[in-house]
Protein backbone atom coordinates (compact mmCIF):
# COMPACT_ATOMS: atom_id res chain seq x y z
CA UNK A 1 0.00 0.00 0.00
CA UNK A 2 1.43 3.54 -0.62
CA UNK A 3 0.10 7.04 -1.03
CA UNK A 4 -1.27 8.50 -4.94
CA UNK A 5 0.82 11.66 -5.79
CA UNK A 6 -1.60 12.87 -7.65
CA UNK A 7 -1.06 15.48 -11.05
CA UNK A 8 -2.50 16.57 -14.43
CA UNK A 9 -2.25 15.72 -18.07
CA UNK A 10 1.02 16.67 -20.15
CA UNK A 11 3.10 15.82 -17.40
CA UNK A 12 6.45 16.64 -19.58
CA UNK A 13 10.26 14.87 -19.30
CA UNK A 14 11.57 18.54 -18.26
CA UNK A 15 9.18 19.09 -15.45
CA UNK A 16 9.81 15.44 -14.31
CA UNK A 17 13.90 15.57 -14.53
CA UNK A 18 14.83 18.78 -16.03
CA UNK A 19 17.33 18.95 -18.56
CA UNK A 20 19.83 21.06 -17.30
CA UNK A 21 20.45 17.38 -15.69
CA UNK A 22 20.43 15.07 -18.51
CA UNK A 23 23.66 14.80 -19.24
CA UNK A 24 25.08 14.88 -15.99
CA UNK A 25 26.14 11.16 -14.43
CA UNK A 26 24.15 11.22 -11.47
CA UNK A 27 24.06 8.33 -9.49
CA UNK A 28 20.48 7.40 -8.06
CA UNK A 29 20.61 8.76 -4.80
CA UNK A 30 20.85 12.02 -6.40
CA UNK A 31 18.85 11.50 -9.44
CA UNK A 32 16.22 10.97 -6.88
CA UNK A 33 16.83 14.34 -5.48
CA UNK A 34 15.83 16.17 -8.77
CA UNK A 35 12.77 13.93 -9.45
CA UNK A 36 10.00 16.28 -10.46
CA UNK A 37 11.56 19.47 -9.57
CA UNK A 38 10.18 21.56 -11.68
CA UNK A 39 6.34 20.61 -11.33
CA UNK A 40 6.06 20.44 -7.41
CA UNK A 41 9.25 21.24 -5.59
CA UNK A 42 7.77 19.12 -2.01
CA UNK A 43 7.67 15.86 -4.37
CA UNK A 44 11.05 14.77 -2.94
CA UNK A 45 10.17 15.71 0.61
CA UNK A 46 6.77 13.92 1.10
CA UNK A 47 8.00 11.04 -0.89
CA UNK A 48 7.95 7.28 0.79
CA UNK A 49 9.09 4.14 -0.74
CA UNK A 50 6.40 2.35 -2.23
CA UNK A 51 4.36 5.34 -3.42
CA UNK A 52 2.85 5.96 -6.11
CA UNK A 53 2.56 8.32 -8.94
CA UNK A 54 -1.01 9.35 -10.20
CA UNK A 55 -1.78 11.52 -13.43
CA UNK A 56 -4.05 12.90 -16.62
CA UNK A 57 -3.52 12.25 -19.61
CA UNK A 58 -0.14 11.94 -21.79
CA UNK A 59 2.23 11.53 -18.51
CA UNK A 60 5.75 12.15 -19.64
CA UNK A 61 5.01 13.86 -23.16
CA UNK A 62 8.64 15.54 -24.46
CA UNK A 63 12.12 14.18 -24.39
CA UNK A 64 13.74 10.92 -24.62
CA UNK A 65 15.56 11.17 -21.46
CA UNK A 66 15.72 7.82 -18.88
CA UNK A 67 16.34 9.69 -16.18
CA UNK A 68 12.84 10.73 -15.98
CA UNK A 69 11.56 7.73 -15.25
CA UNK A 70 14.59 6.42 -13.30
CA UNK A 71 14.73 9.33 -11.12
CA UNK A 72 10.85 8.64 -10.20
CA UNK A 73 12.05 4.64 -9.71
CA UNK A 74 14.79 5.89 -7.63
CA UNK A 75 12.71 8.15 -5.52
CA UNK A 76 10.94 5.38 -4.46
CA UNK A 77 7.75 5.06 -6.84
CA UNK A 78 6.22 1.58 -7.53
CA UNK A 79 3.99 1.95 -10.44
CA UNK A 80 3.14 4.97 -12.04
CA UNK A 81 -1.16 5.24 -12.92
CA UNK A 82 -2.46 7.51 -15.86
CA UNK A 83 -5.06 7.91 -18.30
CA UNK A 84 -2.61 7.95 -21.04
CA UNK A 85 1.43 7.83 -21.11
CA UNK A 86 3.89 9.55 -24.38
CA UNK A 87 4.80 6.70 -26.12
CA UNK A 88 8.80 6.88 -25.18
CA UNK A 89 8.04 7.88 -21.06
CA UNK A 90 5.99 4.05 -21.61
CA UNK A 91 9.26 2.53 -23.12
CA UNK A 92 11.58 3.88 -20.47
CA UNK A 93 9.25 3.42 -17.26
CA UNK A 94 8.61 -0.27 -18.42
CA UNK A 95 12.24 -1.19 -19.56
CA UNK A 96 13.73 0.70 -15.95
CA UNK A 97 11.10 -2.33 -14.38
CA UNK A 98 8.53 0.49 -12.96
CA UNK A 99 5.07 -0.10 -14.01
CA UNK A 100 3.04 2.03 -16.20
CA UNK A 101 -0.47 1.31 -15.45
CA UNK A 102 -3.45 3.07 -18.10
CA UNK A 103 -6.48 3.44 -16.60
CA UNK A 104 -8.90 6.13 -15.45
CA UNK A 105 -7.26 8.15 -12.80
CA UNK A 106 -10.57 10.06 -12.20
CA UNK A 107 -11.35 8.92 -9.35
CA UNK A 108 -7.94 8.63 -7.25
CA UNK A 109 -7.47 11.63 -5.23
CA UNK A 110 -4.07 12.96 -3.81
CA UNK A 111 -3.34 11.46 -0.54
CA UNK A 112 -5.67 7.97 -1.60
CA UNK A 113 -4.05 4.90 0.11
CA UNK A 114 -4.12 2.36 -3.00
CA UNK A 115 -1.72 -0.72 -4.04
CA UNK A 116 -1.44 -2.29 -7.28
CA UNK A 117 -1.60 -5.84 -8.51
CA UNK A 118 -0.07 -6.58 -12.00
CA UNK A 119 -0.94 -9.92 -12.46
CA UNK A 120 -4.57 -9.56 -11.47
CA UNK A 121 -4.61 -6.29 -13.50
CA UNK A 122 -6.10 -4.29 -10.41
CA UNK A 123 -5.71 -1.36 -8.73
CA UNK A 124 -7.26 -0.96 -5.56
CA UNK A 125 -8.08 2.04 -3.73
CA UNK A 126 -8.16 1.52 -0.09
CA UNK A 127 -9.32 4.97 1.07
CA UNK A 128 -12.73 4.74 -1.12
CA UNK A 129 -12.97 0.95 -1.08
CA UNK A 130 -13.01 0.77 -4.63
CA UNK A 131 -11.18 -1.20 -7.60
CA UNK A 132 -10.13 -0.17 -11.17
CA UNK A 133 -9.53 -3.08 -13.50
CA UNK A 134 -6.57 -2.87 -16.60
CA UNK A 135 -5.97 -5.10 -19.26
CA UNK A 136 -2.92 -7.24 -18.85
CA UNK A 137 0.32 -6.34 -19.96
CA UNK A 138 1.75 -8.34 -23.17
CA UNK A 139 3.91 -10.85 -22.39
CA UNK A 140 7.10 -9.41 -23.37
CA UNK A 141 6.50 -6.21 -21.16
CA UNK A 142 6.01 -8.83 -18.50
CA UNK A 143 9.10 -10.30 -18.80
CA UNK A 144 10.66 -7.22 -19.24
CA UNK A 145 9.01 -5.89 -16.05
CA UNK A 146 10.12 -9.23 -13.80
CA UNK A 147 13.37 -9.21 -15.02
CA UNK A 148 13.53 -5.86 -13.31
CA UNK A 149 14.16 -3.83 -16.71
CA UNK A 150 15.65 -4.33 -20.17
CA UNK A 151 19.20 -4.33 -19.09
CA UNK A 152 18.85 -7.04 -16.98
CA UNK A 153 16.43 -9.43 -19.14
CA UNK A 154 18.62 -8.79 -22.18
CA UNK A 155 21.48 -10.05 -20.14
CA UNK A 156 19.63 -13.03 -18.83
CA UNK A 157 18.60 -13.79 -22.43
CA UNK A 158 22.52 -13.32 -23.70
CA UNK A 159 23.32 -16.09 -21.22
CA UNK A 160 20.52 -18.29 -21.68
CA UNK A 161 22.23 -18.08 -25.45
CA UNK B 1 -3.45 -7.38 -46.32
CA UNK B 2 -3.21 -3.90 -47.85
CA UNK B 3 -0.74 -2.56 -45.15
CA UNK B 4 0.58 1.13 -44.57
CA UNK B 5 4.43 2.80 -44.46
CA UNK B 6 5.07 1.70 -41.02
CA UNK B 7 3.72 -1.89 -41.17
CA UNK B 8 5.35 -2.32 -44.42
CA UNK B 9 8.86 -0.94 -43.19
CA UNK B 10 8.48 -2.70 -39.87
CA UNK B 11 7.69 -5.69 -41.92
CA UNK B 12 10.99 -5.96 -43.52
CA UNK B 13 12.93 -5.11 -40.95
CA UNK B 14 11.49 -8.21 -38.94
CA UNK B 15 11.91 -10.05 -42.05
CA UNK B 16 8.17 -10.82 -41.89
CA UNK B 17 6.22 -10.85 -44.90
CA UNK B 18 3.43 -8.75 -43.23
CA UNK B 19 2.37 -7.32 -39.74
CA UNK B 20 -0.30 -6.47 -37.88
CA UNK B 21 -1.01 -3.40 -35.99
CA UNK B 22 -1.01 -3.83 -32.14
CA UNK B 23 1.63 -6.83 -32.85
CA UNK B 24 4.50 -6.93 -30.97
CA UNK B 25 7.99 -7.34 -33.43
CA UNK B 26 11.67 -7.23 -32.84
CA UNK B 27 13.31 -5.78 -35.60
CA UNK B 28 16.90 -5.14 -36.70
CA UNK B 29 17.35 -1.34 -37.67
CA UNK B 30 19.19 -0.13 -40.38
CA UNK B 31 20.62 2.46 -38.37
CA UNK B 32 20.63 3.28 -34.18
CA UNK B 33 21.65 6.55 -33.72
CA UNK B 34 22.93 8.36 -30.64
CA UNK B 35 24.73 11.60 -29.25
CA UNK B 36 25.99 13.16 -26.75
CA UNK B 37 24.12 10.37 -24.38
CA UNK B 38 26.26 7.62 -26.07
CA UNK B 39 28.78 7.87 -23.11
CA UNK B 40 25.93 6.74 -20.71
CA UNK B 41 24.73 4.09 -23.31
CA UNK B 42 28.41 2.69 -23.36
CA UNK B 43 28.54 2.37 -19.99
CA UNK B 44 25.09 0.63 -19.60
CA UNK B 45 26.03 -1.26 -23.02
CA UNK B 46 29.27 -2.44 -20.79
CA UNK B 47 27.12 -3.55 -17.85
CA UNK B 48 25.24 -5.95 -20.19
CA UNK B 49 28.27 -8.19 -20.60
CA UNK B 50 28.75 -8.21 -24.63
CA UNK B 51 32.46 -7.42 -25.61
CA UNK B 52 32.00 -6.19 -29.00
CA UNK B 53 29.23 -4.41 -30.46
CA UNK B 54 26.28 -6.59 -32.78
CA UNK B 55 27.28 -4.33 -36.41
CA UNK B 56 30.03 -1.18 -36.15
CA UNK B 57 28.74 -0.05 -39.36
CA UNK B 58 24.89 0.25 -38.34
CA UNK B 59 25.62 2.24 -35.21
CA UNK B 60 25.92 6.23 -35.56
CA UNK B 61 27.11 8.91 -32.71
CA UNK B 62 26.99 12.70 -33.38
CA UNK B 63 28.08 15.03 -30.90
CA UNK B 64 25.79 17.47 -30.93
CA UNK B 65 23.54 18.99 -27.65
CA UNK B 66 27.15 20.59 -25.44
CA UNK B 67 29.34 20.80 -27.83
CA UNK B 68 32.08 22.08 -27.66
CA UNK B 69 31.77 21.17 -23.91
CA UNK B 70 31.33 23.64 -20.75
CA UNK B 71 31.94 21.82 -18.31
CA UNK B 72 34.96 18.95 -17.57
CA UNK B 73 32.16 16.90 -16.99
CA UNK B 74 30.85 17.06 -20.26
CA UNK B 75 34.23 17.17 -21.59
CA UNK B 76 34.76 13.77 -19.71
CA UNK B 77 31.35 12.43 -22.13
CA UNK B 78 32.83 13.65 -25.09
CA UNK B 79 36.14 11.38 -24.36
CA UNK B 80 34.41 8.90 -23.05
CA UNK B 81 32.77 8.37 -26.49
CA UNK B 82 35.96 9.09 -28.93
CA UNK B 83 37.42 5.67 -26.53
CA UNK B 84 34.33 3.35 -27.36
CA UNK B 85 34.03 4.70 -30.52
CA UNK B 86 38.00 3.72 -31.01
CA UNK B 87 37.71 0.78 -29.50
CA UNK B 88 34.39 -0.73 -31.01
CA UNK B 89 35.36 0.63 -34.49
CA UNK B 90 32.07 2.07 -34.72
CA UNK B 91 32.32 3.15 -38.78
CA UNK B 92 30.27 6.38 -38.49
CA UNK B 93 31.01 8.91 -35.71
CA UNK B 94 30.30 12.43 -36.51
CA UNK B 95 32.61 14.32 -34.08
CA UNK B 96 31.70 18.49 -33.24
CA UNK B 97 32.60 19.37 -36.14
CA UNK B 98 28.99 17.50 -37.77
CA UNK B 99 26.09 19.62 -36.24
CA UNK B 100 22.98 18.74 -34.59
CA UNK B 101 22.13 14.53 -35.12
CA UNK B 102 19.14 14.90 -37.37
CA UNK B 103 20.35 17.57 -39.38
CA UNK B 104 23.66 15.18 -40.38
CA UNK B 105 21.90 11.77 -40.57
CA UNK B 106 19.95 13.92 -43.67
CA UNK B 107 23.19 15.33 -44.93
CA UNK B 108 25.68 12.37 -44.65
CA UNK B 109 22.84 9.93 -46.19
CA UNK B 110 21.75 8.10 -43.26
CA UNK B 111 17.80 8.66 -44.26
CA UNK B 112 17.45 6.69 -46.32
CA UNK B 113 13.80 5.89 -47.94
CA UNK B 114 12.28 2.53 -46.31
CA UNK B 115 15.12 2.40 -43.52
CA UNK B 116 14.46 1.66 -40.46
CA UNK B 117 16.25 4.34 -37.79
CA UNK B 118 16.18 3.95 -34.32
CA UNK B 119 17.52 7.21 -31.79
CA UNK B 120 17.98 7.84 -28.36
CA UNK B 121 16.37 11.59 -29.17
CA UNK B 122 12.82 12.04 -29.28
CA UNK B 123 12.95 14.14 -32.34
CA UNK B 124 14.44 11.03 -34.27
CA UNK B 125 11.35 11.25 -36.16
CA UNK B 126 12.52 13.52 -38.23
CA UNK B 127 14.27 11.47 -40.63
CA UNK B 128 10.59 10.70 -41.90
CA UNK B 129 10.79 13.53 -44.14
CA UNK B 130 13.05 10.74 -46.56
CA UNK B 131 10.11 8.19 -46.57
CA UNK B 132 12.28 6.23 -43.21
CA UNK B 133 10.38 5.14 -40.46
CA UNK B 134 12.46 6.93 -37.48
CA UNK B 135 11.42 6.54 -34.10
CA UNK B 136 12.65 7.67 -30.72
CA UNK B 137 13.69 5.30 -27.99
CA UNK B 138 15.26 5.53 -24.75
CA UNK B 139 18.79 4.90 -23.39
CA UNK B 140 18.83 1.73 -22.44
CA UNK B 141 16.82 0.42 -25.80
CA UNK B 142 20.13 1.71 -27.55
CA UNK B 143 22.17 -0.11 -25.38
CA UNK B 144 20.32 -3.35 -25.67
CA UNK B 145 20.02 -2.62 -29.62
CA UNK B 146 24.33 -2.36 -30.01
CA UNK B 147 24.19 -5.85 -28.02
CA UNK B 148 21.38 -7.89 -29.40
CA UNK B 149 20.90 -6.23 -32.90
CA UNK B 150 17.18 -6.10 -32.46
CA UNK B 151 14.10 -4.44 -29.96
CA UNK B 152 10.99 -5.05 -29.27
CA UNK B 153 8.19 -2.31 -31.20
CA UNK B 154 4.27 -2.79 -31.05
CA UNK B 155 3.24 -2.02 -34.96
CA UNK B 156 1.58 1.79 -34.57
CA UNK B 157 -1.37 2.08 -36.09
CA UNK B 158 -1.26 5.09 -38.72
CA UNK B 159 -2.95 8.40 -39.16
CA UNK B 160 -2.90 10.23 -42.16
CA UNK B 161 -2.68 13.67 -42.14
CA UNK B 162 -3.71 15.34 -45.84
CA UNK B 163 -2.49 19.14 -46.36
CA UNK B 164 -3.52 21.25 -49.65
CA UNK B 165 -3.52 24.77 -50.96
CA UNK B 166 -0.88 27.23 -51.20
CA UNK B 167 0.50 28.48 -48.06
CA UNK B 168 0.18 32.52 -47.47
CA UNK B 169 3.51 34.86 -47.93
CA UNK B 170 4.99 35.09 -44.64
CA UNK B 171 3.48 31.51 -43.25
CA UNK B 172 5.79 28.72 -43.38
CA UNK B 173 6.16 24.80 -42.51
CA UNK B 174 6.67 25.62 -38.83
CA UNK B 175 3.30 27.74 -38.95
CA UNK B 176 1.72 24.85 -40.21
CA UNK B 177 3.29 22.22 -37.74
CA UNK B 178 2.00 24.21 -34.74
CA UNK B 179 -1.45 24.82 -36.08
CA UNK B 180 -2.07 21.15 -36.58
CA UNK B 181 -0.46 20.82 -32.79
CA UNK B 182 -2.97 23.42 -31.69
CA UNK B 183 -5.53 21.35 -33.15
CA UNK B 184 -4.91 17.66 -32.66
CA UNK B 185 -2.92 18.87 -29.27
CA UNK B 186 -0.06 17.21 -27.64
CA UNK B 187 -0.84 13.66 -27.68
CA UNK B 188 -3.53 13.74 -31.07
CA UNK B 189 -0.97 11.17 -32.32
CA UNK B 190 0.10 9.28 -29.80
CA UNK B 191 1.82 6.29 -30.23
CA UNK B 192 1.02 6.18 -33.84
CA UNK B 193 2.35 7.14 -37.60
CA UNK B 194 1.99 10.34 -38.77
CA UNK B 195 1.68 9.93 -42.87
CA UNK B 196 1.85 13.48 -44.05
CA UNK B 197 0.65 13.86 -48.02
CA UNK B 198 -1.05 16.45 -49.96
CA UNK B 199 -0.21 19.31 -52.57
CA UNK B 200 1.33 21.51 -49.51
CA UNK B 201 3.53 18.68 -48.87
CA UNK B 202 4.71 18.17 -52.27
CA UNK B 203 5.53 21.79 -53.25
CA UNK B 204 7.76 21.79 -49.79
CA UNK B 205 11.50 21.73 -49.79
CA UNK B 206 13.12 18.67 -48.47
CA UNK B 207 14.14 21.17 -45.39
CA UNK B 208 10.16 22.03 -45.10
CA UNK B 209 8.94 19.03 -45.01
CA UNK B 210 11.39 18.28 -41.73
CA UNK B 211 9.81 20.63 -39.91
CA UNK B 212 6.80 18.83 -39.87
CA UNK B 213 8.41 15.42 -39.10
CA UNK B 214 10.67 17.19 -36.35
CA UNK B 215 7.15 18.54 -35.16
CA UNK B 216 6.02 14.97 -35.47
CA UNK B 217 6.92 14.43 -31.49
CA UNK B 218 5.28 17.03 -30.48
CA UNK B 219 1.71 15.53 -31.31
CA UNK B 220 3.24 12.07 -29.89
CA UNK B 221 3.87 10.11 -32.86
CA UNK B 222 6.12 7.49 -32.74
CA UNK B 223 7.14 8.00 -36.64
CA UNK B 224 5.91 10.88 -39.11
CA UNK B 225 6.45 10.20 -42.37
CA UNK B 226 6.29 11.41 -46.19
CA UNK B 227 6.33 9.91 -49.52
CA UNK B 228 9.22 9.42 -51.85
CA UNK B 229 9.32 11.43 -54.62
CA UNK B 230 11.63 13.62 -56.75
CA UNK B 231 12.95 15.94 -54.54
CA UNK B 232 13.83 13.00 -51.98
CA UNK B 233 15.92 11.79 -55.22
CA UNK B 234 17.66 14.73 -56.03
CA UNK B 235 18.29 15.39 -52.13
CA UNK B 236 20.30 11.83 -52.02
CA UNK B 237 21.90 11.73 -54.64
CA UNK B 238 25.41 11.61 -54.43
CA UNK B 239 24.81 11.54 -50.46
CA UNK B 240 22.45 7.89 -49.92
CA UNK B 241 25.23 5.91 -47.77
CA UNK B 242 23.40 2.60 -49.51
CA UNK B 243 20.56 1.89 -52.16
CA UNK B 244 17.55 1.63 -51.05
CA UNK B 245 13.95 0.96 -51.66
CA UNK B 246 11.03 3.80 -51.10
CA UNK B 247 7.91 2.32 -49.34
CA UNK B 248 3.96 3.84 -50.69
CA UNK B 249 1.02 2.18 -48.73
CA UNK B 250 -1.20 0.17 -50.31
CA UNK B 251 -4.22 1.13 -51.85
CA UNK B 252 -6.59 0.34 -48.99
CA UNK B 253 -4.61 0.37 -46.01
CA UNK B 254 -6.15 1.22 -42.83
CA UNK B 255 -5.61 4.65 -41.25
CA UNK B 256 -7.27 4.83 -37.75
CA UNK B 257 -7.46 8.50 -37.99
CA UNK B 258 -7.62 11.11 -40.97
CA UNK B 259 -7.45 14.98 -40.81
CA UNK B 260 -7.15 17.40 -43.21
CA UNK B 261 -6.05 20.65 -43.70
CA UNK B 262 -6.06 23.99 -45.72
CA UNK B 263 -2.80 25.62 -45.98
CA UNK B 264 -4.17 28.66 -47.57
CA UNK B 265 -6.22 30.40 -45.03
CA UNK B 266 -3.21 29.88 -42.50
CA UNK B 267 -1.66 32.82 -40.51
CA UNK B 268 1.66 32.80 -38.48
CA UNK B 269 1.50 31.08 -35.49
CA UNK B 270 2.89 31.08 -31.91
CA UNK B 271 3.05 28.19 -29.38
CA UNK B 272 2.83 30.13 -25.96
CA UNK B 273 4.13 28.82 -23.02
CA UNK B 274 4.38 26.65 -21.82
CA UNK B 275 2.98 23.67 -23.96
CA UNK B 276 3.54 23.11 -27.45
CA UNK B 277 -0.02 23.37 -28.07
CA UNK B 278 -0.86 25.91 -26.71
CA UNK B 279 -1.42 27.56 -30.01
CA UNK B 280 -2.49 30.72 -30.85
CA UNK B 281 -2.45 33.30 -33.85
CA UNK B 282 0.37 35.49 -34.00
CA UNK B 283 -2.20 38.35 -33.47
CA UNK B 284 -2.44 37.47 -29.88
CA UNK B 285 1.00 37.52 -29.28
CA UNK B 286 1.86 41.03 -30.93
CA UNK B 287 3.26 43.08 -28.23
CA UNK B 288 4.79 40.95 -25.68
CA UNK B 289 8.39 42.06 -25.09
CA UNK B 290 11.11 39.78 -25.55
CA UNK B 291 15.10 39.39 -24.26
CA UNK B 292 15.83 36.81 -26.48
CA UNK B 293 15.71 35.28 -29.96
CA UNK B 294 16.89 31.95 -30.84
CA UNK B 295 17.17 31.12 -34.29
CA UNK B 296 18.22 27.72 -35.01
CA UNK B 297 17.91 23.76 -33.80
CA UNK B 298 16.98 20.94 -35.43
CA UNK B 299 13.59 22.47 -36.25
CA UNK B 300 14.31 25.53 -38.12
CA UNK B 301 18.63 25.94 -38.41
CA UNK B 302 18.37 24.50 -41.94
CA UNK B 303 19.79 26.97 -44.69
CA UNK B 304 16.33 28.38 -45.89
CA UNK B 305 15.66 29.35 -42.33
CA UNK B 306 18.91 31.74 -42.39
CA UNK B 307 17.77 32.74 -45.66
CA UNK B 308 14.30 33.97 -44.46
CA UNK B 309 15.57 35.40 -41.49
CA UNK B 310 18.61 37.22 -43.33
CA UNK B 311 16.27 38.47 -45.88
CA UNK B 312 14.75 40.55 -42.79
CA UNK B 313 17.40 41.56 -41.00
CA UNK B 314 19.28 42.62 -44.26
CA UNK B 315 20.61 46.30 -43.66
CA UNK B 316 18.41 46.32 -40.27
CA UNK B 317 19.61 46.38 -36.46
CA UNK B 318 18.61 43.63 -33.75
CA UNK B 319 16.70 46.00 -31.19
CA UNK B 320 19.54 47.08 -28.75
CA UNK B 321 17.46 45.34 -25.49
CA UNK B 322 17.37 41.77 -27.37
CA UNK B 323 20.33 38.98 -27.93
CA UNK B 324 19.61 37.29 -31.02
CA UNK B 325 21.54 34.43 -30.93
CA UNK B 326 21.82 32.45 -34.48
CA UNK B 327 22.83 28.53 -34.53
CA UNK B 328 22.95 26.73 -37.91
CA UNK B 329 21.86 23.48 -38.07
CA UNK B 330 24.82 22.07 -39.41
CA UNK B 331 28.71 22.52 -40.54
CA UNK B 332 27.32 22.25 -44.47
CA UNK B 333 24.97 24.97 -43.14
CA UNK B 334 27.13 27.22 -41.92
CA UNK B 335 29.74 27.06 -44.40
CA UNK B 336 27.01 27.78 -47.40
CA UNK B 337 25.06 30.34 -44.84
CA UNK B 338 28.58 32.17 -45.06
CA UNK B 339 28.96 31.80 -48.90
CA UNK B 340 25.78 33.75 -49.10
CA UNK B 341 26.41 36.29 -47.06
CA UNK B 342 24.15 35.32 -44.79
CA UNK B 343 26.50 35.38 -41.23
CA UNK B 344 27.99 38.76 -42.54
CA UNK B 345 24.14 39.59 -42.37
CA UNK B 346 23.30 38.61 -39.14
CA UNK B 347 26.62 40.46 -37.61
CA UNK B 348 26.15 43.32 -39.19
CA UNK B 349 22.92 43.30 -37.62
CA UNK B 350 23.72 43.09 -34.25
CA UNK B 351 23.03 38.90 -33.82
CA UNK B 352 25.26 36.59 -32.05
CA UNK B 353 26.68 33.47 -34.88
CA UNK B 354 27.43 30.71 -32.62
CA UNK B 355 28.40 27.09 -33.75
CA UNK B 356 26.22 24.32 -35.21
CA UNK B 357 24.87 22.34 -32.25
CA UNK B 358 22.10 22.25 -29.98
CA UNK B 359 22.61 25.39 -28.21
CA UNK B 360 20.32 26.68 -25.35
CA UNK B 361 17.18 24.87 -26.98
CA UNK B 362 17.69 21.81 -23.79
CA UNK B 363 19.10 24.60 -21.49
CA UNK B 364 22.39 23.27 -20.79
CA UNK B 365 24.49 26.06 -22.29
CA UNK B 366 24.72 29.07 -24.83
CA UNK B 367 22.04 31.09 -24.35
CA UNK B 368 20.07 30.27 -21.00
CA UNK B 369 17.41 32.12 -19.61
CA UNK B 370 16.97 34.03 -16.29
CA UNK B 371 14.45 34.08 -14.19
CA UNK B 372 11.20 36.23 -15.98
CA UNK B 373 13.11 36.66 -19.14
CA UNK B 374 11.39 35.98 -22.32
CA UNK B 375 12.58 34.24 -25.90
CA UNK B 376 11.55 33.88 -29.06
CA UNK B 377 12.62 30.39 -30.26
CA UNK B 378 12.31 28.58 -33.71
CA UNK B 379 12.57 25.52 -31.40
CA UNK B 380 10.44 22.48 -31.04
CA UNK B 381 10.24 22.80 -27.00
CA UNK B 382 8.59 25.27 -24.56
CA UNK B 383 8.46 23.70 -21.55
CA UNK B 384 9.14 25.17 -18.21
CA UNK B 385 12.45 25.75 -17.10
CA UNK B 386 13.37 23.84 -20.32
CA UNK B 387 16.16 26.52 -21.64
CA UNK B 388 17.24 27.83 -18.47
CA UNK B 389 15.32 29.28 -15.27
CA UNK B 390 11.38 27.44 -14.66
CA UNK B 391 10.37 31.42 -14.35
CA UNK B 392 11.19 32.39 -17.77
CA UNK B 393 8.86 31.91 -20.92
CA UNK B 394 9.67 30.36 -23.87
CA UNK B 395 7.10 31.19 -27.12
CA UNK B 396 7.74 29.22 -30.17
CA UNK B 397 7.19 30.69 -33.97
CA UNK B 398 8.98 30.55 -37.88
CA UNK B 399 12.42 31.77 -38.76
CA UNK B 400 10.89 34.85 -40.13
CA UNK B 401 8.44 35.83 -37.04
CA UNK B 402 12.07 35.48 -35.11
CA UNK B 403 13.67 38.29 -37.29
CA UNK B 404 11.17 40.43 -37.42
CA UNK B 405 10.71 39.93 -33.43
CA UNK B 406 14.94 40.86 -33.22
CA UNK B 407 13.90 43.97 -34.77
CA UNK B 408 10.73 44.94 -32.96
CA UNK B 409 11.90 43.94 -29.35
CA UNK B 410 8.68 42.56 -29.08
CA UNK B 411 7.08 39.37 -30.82
CA UNK B 412 5.92 40.47 -34.52
CA UNK B 413 4.20 39.30 -37.71
CA UNK B 414 6.89 38.55 -40.23
CA UNK B 415 4.63 39.94 -43.02
CA UNK B 416 4.68 43.69 -42.30
CA UNK B 417 8.52 43.66 -43.07
CA UNK B 418 8.74 40.69 -45.79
Amino acid sequence: MGIAHKYGNDVNTDVIYPGRYTYKQFGPEEMAQHAMEDLDSEFVKKVKPGDYIVAGKNFGMGSSREQAAACLKYAGIKAIIAKSFARIYYRNAINFGLPAITIDTDRINDGDEIEVDLEKGVVINHTKGEEYRFPPFPENVIKIIEAGGLIDFVKSEIKKG
Amino acid sequence: MSQTIAQKILARASGLKEVEVGQIVTPEPDWVMSHDNAAAISKTFKKIGVEKVWDPEKIVIILDHVVPASTPEYAQNHLDIKRFVEEQGIKYFHGMNAGICHQVMAERGHDLPGSLILGSDSHTPTAGAYNAFAAGIGRSEVASIWATGHLWLRVPESFEIMVNGKMPKGVYAKDLALHIIGDIRADGANYMSVEFRGETISEMTMASRMVLTNLAAEMGAKAGIMDYDEKTEQFLKGRALKPYTPVKPDEGAEYQKRKEYDASDLVPKIAFPHTVDNVHDIEKAEEIDVDQVFLGTCTNGRLEDLRVAASILKGKKVNPKVRMLVFPASWEVYMDALKEGLLETFIRAGAMVMNPGCGPCLGAHEGVLAPGERCLSTANRNFKGRMGSKEAEIYLGSPATAAATAIKGKISDPREVL
